[in-house]
């Protein structure tokens, strides 16, 4: 019923195919061997729970079976853009506001506001406000 | 009976359809197009329930979803039993059968009546709770009792003969509500394009319309109200659902819609003559843009004994007049604060009954309606209001007396009108639940007096839900905002279409009257009932507010206001109106509770649909199942897979029990071949040069040097060191690798795979594929294994040859296929993979040469034993997310001095996973070798300390080995490895305690030699 944008298969695809996974953007020491106990705990065991805009991993299940990741705002449930894995989002907290405002609503396509269509990369070409 | 309230004329029912049904056991006539409420109100029916906490007679009160007494047991049979519905929402037909859901043993004498009558005035808010609490521990035995005096329906006892489906809908704009300002904007919006859907609750379109005096385009409003209608059903972009209820506002416009296909026909689908067809359907719709159009309910005004029978909000009276052709009663009085309730005295007087009088709480009530009110003759009282009803069974008086509102005091004398009808107008609410539902507050409209709905995004309101009641108006608005709604959802040129003629009425302003005041106080005078459905009274919401319930949240769940199935539709804003006058607050500082869905009550048959049954979740079957099922194995569930759980013989004629099926199948591998369909293995294949580098970093242990051919048990951890799966995998070639995992794991650890790869590590070429369906595994396994083999198959099995942790391609049974020299059972076995649709030809060959080996099918039972006689760990069982490859002793299969640093590694080193005192797996042998100990026992070193007792560690896995003539377990204990010998303590829940030695996890053939003749 509800449709979420795969950035690998180009499409909108049903919610049922795609699977959360967990907060986007980590970054696992690359030499896990060299850093301390605490360092490898925060790595290990704590994730952001913000009140509004969150990057989170999602995982096309059962579709593509790739992982990608959704700017997703935690008060509203609103998908504001999705993109791929190693890609920056293009929405983040400091300007959320501005680039809202920007989007764009689908009638029947969901809430992506922006969307990892074409129009991302030229959004992820600009420089952030 | 005759139906003595109904009029020879008018109405929108059909006389010549004469429908015969039972409420209360008494058998009653009405007329095609009647509700059970207007059937019963014609045959003059007057109490239909007993009030659920003081046991209270009451009748019908409103003509809605916001009916608060008149609440149903729906169903002539057991299985058609449905509880929870309103008279008022049910349409009648042939051979309905109902009863009020409260009175016992009957709704006119009701034992429970002495409690409300007697002692109705000892019975404030929490009554219950505060009499009956202590001792806690009989308060489910007085809870049976006062549930069955009080009585809430019940759920039927047999299967559901009906279905129910779903179904997905998406529009561009979904219109809720086919009142005027409903029509308009659905209107609007077909014209333009856009795909519409029109839903609205009730039977017949039109809503308002239809009962409306007005004329529109000079012909009555419901001629108008058809020929919109009818025009939008010629249309291929819209879908009309009658009898369909908004009941869910979800995010994202996500709507729920429960629509009734046949239970307004008869008891069933199939009495209906619609034999399998669904009796309710609910549409999941996801709209571009939802217009919520739903109107408003009318308030009644709160006065004492505005419970009797006879008491109706004035709404409701003109639609039984004027849509069903019944008039409620003889003499009726109207207590009212506005113009528009007015109708309900000239409909009345025009149906040839008598009006006693209409009393205004307005000082100059100078509108339209008043006027036309006062030429025809009818008596309107100024400034005041009624202040309490007489009678018992029904009305039979109407005390009338002025009031001022502002100082909240009765300020003349007390008249006596004799009626038997009192119709009240507090003024309306606007429907505000749906938006309600997304979490945004309603808010507070002083010109209105009335919360309007909060601003959801996507959402346009019309008509009568924000306020705009007057039918030109609606009209209008509903026009404009279907257009708005469109042109958002991307239709650009949408227009509002052009607004029908409607006389514009004047109207005197409505006062703010929600609680009549009374000549004796609050708490002394005759019940003043707020929440119908409850029995919440004005004097329990003020008492409420002296005991220092401040918030209306809390108000809320003091008095139970608002909690009803009713979810206090009529009685909410007057509640809060009382609380704000006691607290000297205003309305929208008290604030509005959340409602929440279900809009009204929902049958678990339409939230279910067809997810019932054999089709609730999707069950796996091997491609051996037929000859499982054949052969009378019982099955467990595994994941969504079914598994032969055990293979029961008939022995002397005897079915086995589980017991001893289990002990013959794990002495017949054990002493000479049996069979496992292991097919449900997650089997993951793995190509790519560096799949070798992959596995490296994914498992525990080390992969480098493992030749084609060979097969190595692996260890997975999630990174924080923990065991997530285990598994084989097998060298097919330099570059490919067959993984196997889990039965319950086998989806997630693909997923993990790909994780990593893709997150982490996508510069590794190596790729994945699931092929848990492509081979069916069949293990032969016992020391008659190569006997059997050796008839079936061209492979060398020569012990030197085929080396344990072996793999090697041929046929078997003529079939090509994989065999893997692996062991989850201790003993020699073979672990045959083949294509699956070769799987049955190969199994049945097996059993035809095992014959004379007496091959044995064993199910997963045997299995568990078998391995856990070996202390082979099943992931999941034995380990839960807490527990390292160091806590099961597994040090072997841990390769610290990988180059790279694989999964997990880092975590075994930090304090808490390096701890000596962790728990760690050890076999435990009861004393008592009769006992099977319980898994999840936890164990204790003294029995004798004083709860809360020290636990040290749990049963994982515990069975009882025909081979040891014993029970065994395998548990966790902290610091286990040092405490073999040692005697530990489980104490159960009955009492007893079983003792229990610490042994080591291999309890047969320690050195491994069985695996190896």
């Amino acid at each position: 019923m509800f449709h979420i944008f795969c950035p690998y298969c180009q499409e909108y695809r049903e919610e049922e195919e795609f699977h959360p996974s967990g907060q986007a953007h980590l970054v696992r020491p690359a030499d896990p061997a060299s850093v301390s106990d605490d360092e490898w705990g925060d790595y290990l065991f704590f994730r952001d729970n913000p009140r509004g805009i969150h990057h989170e991993m999602w995982v096309h299940r059962l579709g593509c079976r790739k992982f990608f990741n959704i700017t997703r705002d935690t008060t509203s449930y609103e998908i504001l853009e999705t993109y791929r894995m190693g890609e920056q989002p293009s929405i983040t907290a400091a300007n959320a506001e501005v680039r809202r405002e920007q989007g764009v609503q689908t009638a029947d396509g969901g809430w992506q506001t922006v969307g990892a269509q074409p129009e991302n990369s030229r959004l992820n070409e600009e420089t952030p406000s | 009976m005759t139906q003595s309230n109904r009029l020879n004329q008018g109405g929108r029912i059909d006389r010549s359809r004469r429908l015969s049904f039972t409420f209360n056991g008494q058998q009653y006539m009405g007329f095609a197009g009647d509700t059970l409420a207007s059937a019963l109100l014609a045959n003059g029916v007057d109490v239909v329930n007993r009030s659920f906490k003081y046991s209270r007679p009451r009748g019908i009160t409103a003509a809605g979803p916001e009916e608060p007494n008149a609440i149903v047991q729906l169903g002539a049979t057991e299985a058609a039993q449905v509880p929870n519905v309103r008279a008022t929402q049910q349409a009648l037909y042939d051979g309905l059968v109902a009863r009020g859901t409260n009175g016992w043993p009957s709704v006119q004498r009701d034992v429970m009546s002495w409690v409300g009558k007697l002692g109705g005035g000892f019975m404030p808010p929490g009554f219950y709770y505060k009499t009956f609490m202590a001792p806690a521990s009989m308060w489910m035995t007085y809870e049976k009792f006062i549930r069955k005096g009080a009585g809430l329906g019940r759920s039927p006892s047999e299967a559901d003969p009906d279905i129910y489906d779903h179904f997905n809908q998406h529009c561009d704009v979904l219109v809720i509500g086919s009142g005027p300002a409903g029509l308009t904007a659905a209107l609007s919006a077909a014209r333009a394009g856009a795909r519409v859907i029109l839903c609205d609750e009730q039977e017949e379109m039109g809503g308002s319309l239809l009962d409306s005096r007005e004329s529109i385009d000079g012909a009555p409003a419901s001629a108008w109200a058809e020929q919109a209608v009818a025009e939008l059903a010629g249309l291929d972009n819209v879908t009309l659902l009658p009898r369909t209820t908004a009941n869910g506002y979800h995010d994202h416009n996500f709507v729920t819609l429960h629509e009734r296909r046949t239970e307004h026909l008869a008891d069933t689908a199939a009495a209906a003559g619609r034999e399998g067809e669904v009796r309710a359907r609910l549409h999941r719709v996801r709209a571009g843009r939802v217009v919520l159009a739903s109107g408003s309910h009318e308030r009644p005004l709160v006065y004492a004994n505005n419970d009797v029978p006879g008491n109706l909000v004035a709404g409701a009276v003109s639609v039984y007049i004027r849509r069903y052709g019944v008039v409620p009663g003889q003499r009726l009085v109207l207590s009212t604060n506005n113009d528009h309730a007015y109708r309900a005295a000239l409909d009345w007087q025009e149906a040839g009954r008598e009006v006693v009088a209409v009393v205004d709480s307005r000082a100059k009530p100078d509108g339209d309606l008043a006027k036309q009110a006062r030429d025809a003759g009818i008596r309107v009282i100024t400034g005041s209001a009624v202040m309490e009803a007489t009678g018992n069974q029904r009305v039979s008086g109407a005390k009338v007396v002025a009031i001022d509102t502002e100082r909240f005091v009765v300020t003349g004398k007390v008249e006596t009108l004799e009626c038997d009808t009192i119709a009240s107008s507090g003024g309306y609410s606007p429907v505000v639940h749906l938006a309600s539902h997304t979490g945004k507050r309603p808010q507070w409209r002083d010109d209105l007096l009335g919360f309007v709905p909060g601003e959801v995004k996507g959402m346009h309101v019309a008509g009568g839900a924000h306020g705009v009641y007057a039918l030109g108006e609606a009209l209008a608005d509903g026009a404009g905002v279907g257009a708005e709604a469109a042109r958002a959802a991307g239709f650009e040129e949408a227009a509002a279409i052009a607004v029908p003629d409607v006389e514009v009425r004047h109207e005197s302003p409505t006062s703010a009257l929600y609680q009549v005041p009374h000549e004796k106080p609050p708490l002394r005078a005759p019940k003043q009932f707020v929440d119908l459905q409850n029995d919440v009274t004005a004097a329990a919401v003020e008492l409420a507010t002296r005991e220092g319930f401040e918030s209306i949240e809390h108000v809320k769940r003091y008095t139970a206001l608002g909690f009803g199935t009713d979810q206090g539709k009529l009685g909410n804003i007057n509640g809060m109106a009382i609380a704000a006058r006691c607290l000297n607050r205003s309305i929208p500082d008290v604030g509005t509770t959340v409602f929440r869905p279900n809009y009204t009550p929902v049958s678990f048959g339409a939230i279910v649909g067809r997810h019932c049954r054999d089709l609730f979740d999707p069950e796996r079957y091997t491609a051996l199942h037929q000859w499982h099922v054949e052969n009378g194995a019982e099955f467990e569930d595994v994941g969504q897979w079914k598994r032969p759980w055990y293979f029961p013989r008939r022995v002397n004629g005897k079915r086995e029990t589980m017991h001893e099926a289990v002990a013959r199948e794990c002495l017949a591998v054990r002493r000479g071949v049996g069979i496992l369909d292991a097919s449900t293995l997650g089997k993951i294949d793995i190509q790519g040069p560096d799949a070798r580098e992959f596995l490296g970093r994914v498992y525990t242990n080390k992969w480098a040097k493992l030749a084609p051919g060979r097969v190595r048990y692996g260890l997975m951890c999630k990174d924080d060191g923990m065991l997530m799966d285990d598994g084989t995998t097998s060298c097919l070639g330099e570059n490919h690798f067959l993984m196997t995992t889990t039965t319950g794991g086998a989806a997630g650890v693909l997923e993990w795979l790909e994780l990593w790869h893709q997150t982490e590590w996508p510069e590794l070429q190596v790729y994945f594929g699931s092929v848990t369906d492509h081979w069916a595994t069949m293990t032969v396994t016992g020391p008659d294994a190569r006997k059997l083999m050796s008839e079936v198959t061209d492979i060398d099995l020569d012990r030197e040859q085929f080396k344990f942790m072996d793999w090697k391609e041929g046929k078997v049974a003529g079939v090509p296929a994989r065999v893997f020299r692996i062991s989850f059972t201790g003993e020699l076995a073979f672990e045959i993979n083949v294509q699956a649709n070769y799987a049955m030809h190969v199994w049945k060959a097996l059993f035809a040469h095992g014959e004379k080996y007496d091959l044995t099918p064993y199910g997963t039972e045997t299995m568990h034993v078998l391995r856990a006689e070996k202390g082979l760990i099943i992931a999941g069982q034995d380990t839960d997310g807490s527990v390292t490859p160091e806590d099961l002793g597994m040090h072997w299969a841990v390769g610290y001095d990988k180059p790279f640093s694989w999964i997990g590694q880092r975590a075994l080193t930090r304090p808490d996973t390096a701890r000596e005192d962790r728990k760690q797996l050890v076999g435990l042998k009861p004393k008592d070798p009769k006992v099977v100990l319980e898994e999840g026992a936890q164990i204790v070193l003294d029995p004798e300390q004083k709860i809360p007792m020290t636990m040290m560690g749990h049963v994982t896995s515990s069975y009882y080995s025909p081979v040891l003539e014993s029970g065994f377990a395998l548990a966790v204990l902290k610091g286990g490895r040092n405490r073999m010998g040692e005697t530990v303590y489980l104490p159960m829940s009955d009492g007893s305690v079983h003792q229990a030695e610490v042994v080591s996890t291999v309890f047969i053939d320690p050195k491994g030699e069985r695996q190896n003749v």
